[in-house]
């Protein structure tokens, strides 16, 4: 059965997407470093510890999370997976956007030429809901079809 | 969002396309979080996360490249984050060779800071409001700075105004001048989401206790009662050194920006229980939620039981009062315990200004004696080479443990690791 779920649109598109799914705060650091430094074409998640994504490939999937966690690079780090074109196909927030994921979607969005939409505010029965492996269609109005 | 005429001429390109893109990206920044308006950053100076060339980060140094093309440099001097090489840290031949290839940008990226507006050769340091580097903002200071463990420091410790900018988003702030108002720069932003009751049977270690403090809350405010029993009400140096320990756990773990301490940190002393939101939530930590918490940590070692060979101290950057203390240290424990240096290599890390500091007092070289390295090294970069994180490598930085394979141990466990003592 499909589920949707209106949100707020940070960083616009569509995409139509397999769910990742982070429970925890997303530590963008911990999880792109490596990946990113070594050329992983999969751009496994390298966060021990978290327990949903670690050594689970990233790129071009839905990535559904609560928030990010951890160091300010951040952003940074989210501006150069997209610049690098090793990006999520978009980011999904349960909670308001936190102040490093708006800069790296926004950074992304201004200075780069990927198309990751991130949309926020979708709620906790959103991240309930949302499993691995379901797909997700993100709308240009901020509405996330699960199923 | 409502900006000067100054502020929209910027964004329509009285000053050029790129000027007007980095007011743009600043605008939408905002927006993101419901900002009405732009405030000035205070005089003084900024600090910036990135001080990494690292090669795969290249799309940064051309987005640099592009910034300082267009005559867009900081309005202020600033410091930055550690450098990320340091020739006396225990390494190998093949590991250099990696660590030249990862970091093949790194002159190309010191040359942009330095045109950007790096205040001084050596300051580089992730701590780098320790009194000897200097860069220590006054209460109610606007920021634009970004790196975890100084935005939570200068938020609680000295009570300055910044939120958690990401890189490059800091640097854009300190070349417009202004950043825009929402979250910790609010006074409703600076209120506290959790009450933390500090009921241990001795003073928390504060790496674990912020390590607690931040899985819990995450990017909430916490307010932590109980605590001052065991620091003090003084903000003096082993306070603020604990204080820096804490404040890193806890962005670094969580994604804490603010803390406040009970009769201790500024706004605290100030406002009370008054900062404390009426429907904050409650967290207790015990002795035993403290060793639940650090039972926790995994471990991504291949052998659970190899012998370390490398120990990290002092990520953030240690404290000149804890450079002595941890000298005292070690000298006694090596004595006690039958040895002339220490067993395993250990390498301390601190601000440049703290090590030339430290190197004028009679510890200095009683830490040389002991067969400890000094390094302003960030611990983070030196553990990013794969070669490294294939080593058995031990710390008490709760910080290191997150981003590395590190493995996490308390001081005292460290301390008998490093001088030969029964663990």
């Amino acid at each position: 059965m499909a589920m949707t779920f209106q949100g707020r649109v940070v960083a616009p598109g569509e995409v139509k997407a397999e769910a990742l799914v982070s429970h925890g705060g997303f530590n963008t650091l911990a999880s792109f470093q490596m990946a990113l430094m070594f050329g992983d074409k999969q751009v496994k998640c390298g966060d021990q510890n978290n327990p949903d994504l670690y050594k689970k490939p990233m790129l071009g999937k839905a990535l559904c999370l609560p928030e990010t966690i951890g160091s300010t690079t951040g952003g940074m780090v989210l501006y150069t997976a997209c610049a690098l074109g090793k990006q999520p196909a978009c980011m999904l927030f349960s909670k308001p956007i936190d102040s490093l994921a708006a800069s790296g979607a926004i950074l992304a969005a201004n200075w780069t030429d990927s198309n990751m939409p991130v949309i926020d505010k979708l709620g906790e029965e959103f991240l309930s809901y949302v499993k691995d492996g379901m797909t997700v269609t993100v709308g240009a109005d901020g509405i996330v079809t699960v199923e | 969002m409502n900006l000067t005429k100054e502020q929209q001429s910027l964004l329509d390109g009285s000053k050029g396309e790129t000027m007007a893109k980095v007011v743009k990206t600043l605008v939408m920044y905002g927006e993101a979080f419901d900002a009405e308006r732009m405030v000035p950053v205070a005089e003084g100076f900024g600090h910036t996360v990135i001080s990494f060339g690292i090669g795969v980060m290249t799309p940064v140094y051309d987005l640099y490249e592009k910034l300082l093309s267009a005559g867009a440099v900081s309005g202020q001097k600033f410091t930055a984050d550690p450098r990320p090489l340091d020739k006396n840290v225990p390494s190998s031949l093949l590991k250099d060779i990696v660590f030249r290839v990862m970091y093949s940008q790194q002159e190309r990226y010191e040359e942009q800071l330095r045109k950007f507006g790096l205040r001084g050769e050596n300051d580089y340091t992730c701590a780098c409001y320790l009194p000897q580097v200097g860069n220590v903002p006054k209460r109610g200071d606007i920021l634009s700075w970004a790196e975890s463990s100084a935005v939570v420091y200068a938020n609680s410790v000295l009570g300055a105004r910044c939120n958690r900018n990401s890189g490059i988003i800091e640097l854009m702030g300190s070349i417009a001048g202004f950043v825009p108002e929402f979250g910790l720069l609010t006074d409703d932003g600076r209120k506290a989401d959790y009450v933390v009751e500090v009921k241990t049977s001795q003073k928390p270690e504060a790496q674990l206790l912020g390590s607690a403090v931040g899985m819990k809350v995450l990017e909430k405010v916490p307010y932590i009662k109980g605590l001052d029993q065991w620091i003090g009400t003084e903000l003096n140096e082993s306070a603020t050194a604990y204080l820096k320990d804490f404040g890193a756990a806890t962005a670094s773990n969580g994604s804490v920006g603010l803390y406040h301490i009970e009769a201790l940190t500024p706004e605290a002393k100030d406002l009370g229980d008054s900062l404390i939101r009426p429907d904050a939530q409650v967290y207790v930590i015990d002795d035993a939620e403290l060793e639940r918490v650090k039972n926790s940590y995994p471990c991504i070692w291949k052998d659970m039981d190899a012998t370390p060979k490398l120990c990290f101290m002092g990520c953030p950057h240690m404290s000149l009062g804890q450079l002595a203390e941890w000298t005292d240290r070690v000298a006694a424990a090596l004595q006690e315990n039958g040895h002339g240096k220490v067993v395993i290599p250990t390498v301390f890390t601190s601000a440049p200004a703290v090590i030339e500091e430290f190197k004028k007092t009679e510890r200095y070289q009683k830490l040389m004696d002991c067969g400890v390295v000094l390094s302003y090294i960030c611990p983070l970069m030196y553990m990013n080479n794969p070669l490294a994180k294939k080593m058995p490598v031990i710390t008490s930085s709760n910080k290191l443990r997150t981003y590395t394979s590190a493995r996490f141990y308390s001081d005292d466990e460290i301390l008998k690791f490093i001088t030969g003592g029964t663990n």
